[in-house]
């Protein structure tokens, strides 16, 4: 049946576009009579637009309009008031987009933004998260749709009774997705009708997103996005610069290229809210876990409730009798948070897998041991067995590939030169879910078949892993097979995020392949003598399918060597083993694999929003100043994942992988700093200044 | 007055310059608003999309191309600085009918997810191996009277100014290491 295109390692469809430039992005596209949008962030945090003097601007040569709450066009009120823009005089936090300026050159549109004049009344701001912040309090539910506390035995009374116990605070500063593309969007409306080149995870979303703001039918809206230029969850969902493009382009009747600048994407389009978790473990002297409790408190905007969902990693991951978990919000006058690389997950298990390698330090027991010993093949939080769960089996395999079973435990005792050296393991868990999709798929006179979906392809190498699946669904080899992704106009799909874009779309484009060999099946005669097209949607098989707890598993392990002078973290080497369900494409899988645990790393080492209260901001807001992991910062990372078959997930039987390299990473890293120096940073990122002087330590 | 295919409409005469300077090989000839980047040049007016524009401030190398040979930041320059120099982007690396072979590498090696910043990579690589070639130490070469010798470490530390969100770059390093020992 399979002809086994699932599984080879094909280099990606787009690879010759990519090397040669000839791949287009959102702003890319010739247009005749194209313009320019530049936007305009505010200057306040918080208040209320008293006048907008667009005189200067508008005398500007080649400024055509300037578009602003009084002049703008109208949207329909939506449910993510983050793009509800130019739409009323109130400013919600600094940077929020409160006007446009297009002009006939990116040069005019950058100076006429400039010299538009607005006037506030402004009044007072908060924009720093504090546990003690008066404004906490218990959301409905966490991010997308979890209960917002959870709670089974008592924590209270067990804690107390355990001979062994761990109480720490860890701390994570605001995190900035900064994919290389910014949020860019080519905006044109003719006869009606919207066509936009639009840089998103997921154009069916934004197309119904931009139906609703601007009040058209959906079929009268056409969003594009062949090429995306990385998302990492910021463009999950239509954001500023789609709408202000197209409120540009409807204000000057022509088309209309926006780009945020690198500056605009560190807020309004998104970020990881910094969190305060607090954990607190106790077990026996044999290291069994007694008690879990997770304590989270994180941020959101006034506009609207974004809850991270950072304790409920712990819900699932080790068991004890006793267990608790909370979340608490504030509403600061910030831009809100958002998605970015396993929200919730990634920042909870740098918590947890952390307060695990401290617990192990106090009970004096290996930590890859300490994990072994709490697994769980019943999930703790909903009390039915996994589909499957092979942490164990990648702890182990991640050891031996490793080189530590001979690890001395013994903070600071390995010393090369003026470097110390310290190894770490984290464990790494991710949900495995879907989403409905629909696909068609055709078969041509000629023998060739086409298959359509509006998956996107952010770099995660969709296209080609769709592609694989359509020619094994199909029966024929994948050469015969034409993938089209990336437009509204195709079948409606799930957004490439959640790690479920490849178990979503693969679902529904295997049901196309089967439906259409069974129609070709059922025809008359031996050929076709023209196209024949089946049309699929998962819609009810999705909808229908049992909750069950589904997660992918991971172990992260890490050596760093740490300069005794002058606190430098560098890198040795990173290792991770994975049980992630079926692998499509090995090529892509490794990148994919490989990015988040670096993406985990920088977050260990580098990244830090640095918010200003004065300001109301962060100020390092650009690539100079917001450190991420460059390339000499990765000596080794290496990915490796075990075969595993679970049939309890997807017809394809894959878990998905965009975002569980990033979990557990950071905690890998912290707990190898740990092992190296004998000192345990609990507030990212590890720098110089927090191990500086490590040398007097001794 | 008109320039390229997709000159700007409204350049004011008073604050614009002609420059003519050669691009992948052919000369072009353009006015342009004094203010108009090297990049924006190429994206907005010549049609050659592949320099990218990650940060606009020379902060992140997507838009990475080669003047006279050397690797520059386009976002950078100005473009009325150019007159009778040369420029070459990512679309005129490969040759006539084939990849050249650090493009061929970066497929083989998937040096890339996303893309965006490819192109830079691959104008800095190319930048990159000839300044190797021609002796030049970097930050961490320890014998500054030897021969470069291009270990990963310094092909590290030589794309240090090349940023990749999707994090490549143990395969872009294996591609650049590939392409220099076949060089």
């Amino acid at each position: 049946m399979s002809t086994g295109a699932v599984g080879r390692a094909y280099p990606r469809l787009e690879g010759r576009e990519k090397v040669t430039g000839t791949a287009r992005y959102a702003v890319e596209y010739p247009v005749d009579g194209v313009t320019y949008g530049w936007a305009v962030p505010s200057a306040v945090v918080r208040g209320r637009i008293t006048r907008v003097d667009t005189a200067e601007a508008l005398a500007s040569p080649g400024v055509l309009a300037v578009l602003h709450h009084g002049n703008a066009p109208r949207l329909a009120p939506g449910p993510q008031p983050e793009v509800w823009l130019l739409q009323e005089p109130a400013v919600h936090y600094r940077g929020q987009f409160v006007a446009v300026v297009v002009a006939t050159s990116l040069e005019a549109a950058r100076e006429g933004a400039r010299l538009v004049r607005i006037d506030y009344d402004t009044g007072p701001h908060s924009t720093v998260l504090a546990a003690d912040h008066p404004g906490l309090y218990r959301p409905d539910k966490v991010n997308p749709n979890y209960p917002t506390d959870t709670a089974e035995g008592d924590f209270d009374a067990g804690y107390a009774a355990a001979p062994v116990r761990v109480d720490a605070t860890y701390r994570t500063p605001a995190y900035h997705n900064n994919p290389m593309e910014p949020h860019a969007t080519t905006a044109h409306w003719r006869d009606g009708r919207l066509l936009v080149h639009d840089s998103t995870q997921g154009a069916s979303l934004v197309r119904a997103t931009l139906a609703e703001l601007f009040e058209v039918p959906p079929e009268s809206v056409r969003v594009i996005a062949e090429h995306v230029g990385g998302g990492f969850g910021s463009k999950g969902y239509a954001k500023a610069s789609v709408v202000l493009a197209a409120l540009a382009a409807r204000h000057v009747d022509r088309p209309v290229r926006l780009a945020l600048t690198r500056q605009q994407l560190f807020g309004p389009v998104g970020y990881r809210t910094p969190i305060i978790q607090r954990v607190r473990l106790a077990a026996d002297a044999d290291g069994r876990l007694t008690a879990i409790c997770h304590d989270a408190i994180s941020q959101t905007s006034t506009i609207r409730e974004f809850a991270e969902q950072t304790a409920v990693y712990t819900r699932s991951m080790y068991a004890a009798p006793h267990r608790r978990t909370t979340h608490r919000l504030v509403r600061l006058d910030v831009p809100t948070p958002f998605w970015m690389r396993a929200p919730g997950e990634c920042p909870g298990a740098y918590a947890l897998e952390s307060a695990m390698d401290e617990l192990a330090t106090a009970v004096g027991i290996d930590p890859v041991e300490l994990r072994i010993r709490n697994d769980a093949q019943v999930d703790p939080d909903q009390g039915r067995p996994f589909t499957s769960r092979n942490l164990v089996a990648c702890l182990r395999d991640g050891a031996q590939r490793f080189g530590w079973a001979d690890r001395d435990p013994t903070p600071r005792a390995r010393r090369d030169g003026r470097w110390l050296i310290g190894t770490g393991v984290a464990g790494s868990s991710y949900p495995a879910r879907a989403r409905p999709s629909s696909a068609t798929a055709t078969a041509r006179p000629d023998g060739s078949f086409l298959v359509r979906i509006n998956a996107t392809d952010i770099g995660t190498g969709a296209r080609t892993a769709m592609w694989q699946v359509a020619a094994d669904a199909l029966g024929v080899p994948p050469e015969r097979v034409e993938i089209r992704i990336g437009d509204s106009d195709l079948p409606t799909a799930a957004v490439a995020g959640g790690s479920m874009g490849t178990a979503s779309w693969s679902w529904a484009v295997i049901r196309a392949g089967q439906a259409l060999r069974e129609k070709l099946r059922d025809l008359p005669g031996d050929e076709p003598s023209g196209e024949v097209t089946v049309e699929v949607s998962t819609d009810d098989e999705v909808g229908g399918q049992p909750t069950l707890p589904r997660y992918a598993y991971g172990a992260q392990f890490v050596e760093v060597r740490v300069d005794a002078d002058t606190g430098e973290v560098r890198l040795n080497r990173m290792l991770g083993v994975f049980a992630a369900g079926r692998i499509v494409n090995p090529t892509t899988a490794r990148s994919q694999l490989v990015g988040g645990m670096t993406m985990g790393l920088s977050m260990a080492l580098h990244e830090e929003g640095l918010l200003d209260e004065r300001y109301g901001d962060w100020v390092n807001h650009d690539l100079a100043t917001y450190h991420i992991t460059v390339c000499p910062d990765v000596e080794s990372i290496e990915a490796y994942w075990l075969d595993e078959q679970d049939d309890e997930l997807n017809p394809a039987g894959v878990k998905g992988i965009g975002e569980i390299g990033i979990v557990g990473a950071a905690a890998a890293v912290a707990n190898a700093v740990h092992h190296a120096t004998g000192v345990r940073i609990r507030e990212l990122p590890i720098r110089v200044d927090k191990l500086v002087g490590l040398s007097a330590l001794a | 007055m008109q320039g390229g295919p997709e000159n700007a409409t409204t350049t004011d005469e008073r604050h614009s310059s002609r420059v003519a300077f050669e691009v992948n090989g052919a000369t072009r000839e353009v006015r342009l608003d004094n203010r108009t980047t090297l990049l924006d040049t190429l994206r907005e007016h010549l049609g050659l999309t592949g320099a990218k524009k990650g940060c606009d401030h020379g902060q992140c190398g997507s838009c990475t191309v080669l003047l006279d040979g050397r690797r520059v930041k386009s976002c950078l320059v100005f473009a009325v600085t150019l007159d009778g120099r040369s420029v070459v982007t990512v679309e005129g690396l490969a040759g006539p009918d084939e990849l050249s072979p650090l493009q061929a590498a970066f497929i083989a090696h998937d040096a890339f997810q996303c893309g965006y910043c490819t192109p830079g990579q691959l104008c800095s690589a190319r930048g990159m191996l000839d300044e190797v070639a021609r002796g030049w130490p970097s930050a961490v070469t320890d014998d500054l009277s030897a021969p470069a010798e291009l270990t990963d470490a310094e092909i590290r530390e030589r794309m240090a100014g090349n940023l990749c969100r999707c994090a490549a770059y143990p395969h872009i390093v294996a591609a650049v290491r590939e392409t220099a020992a076949t060089r």
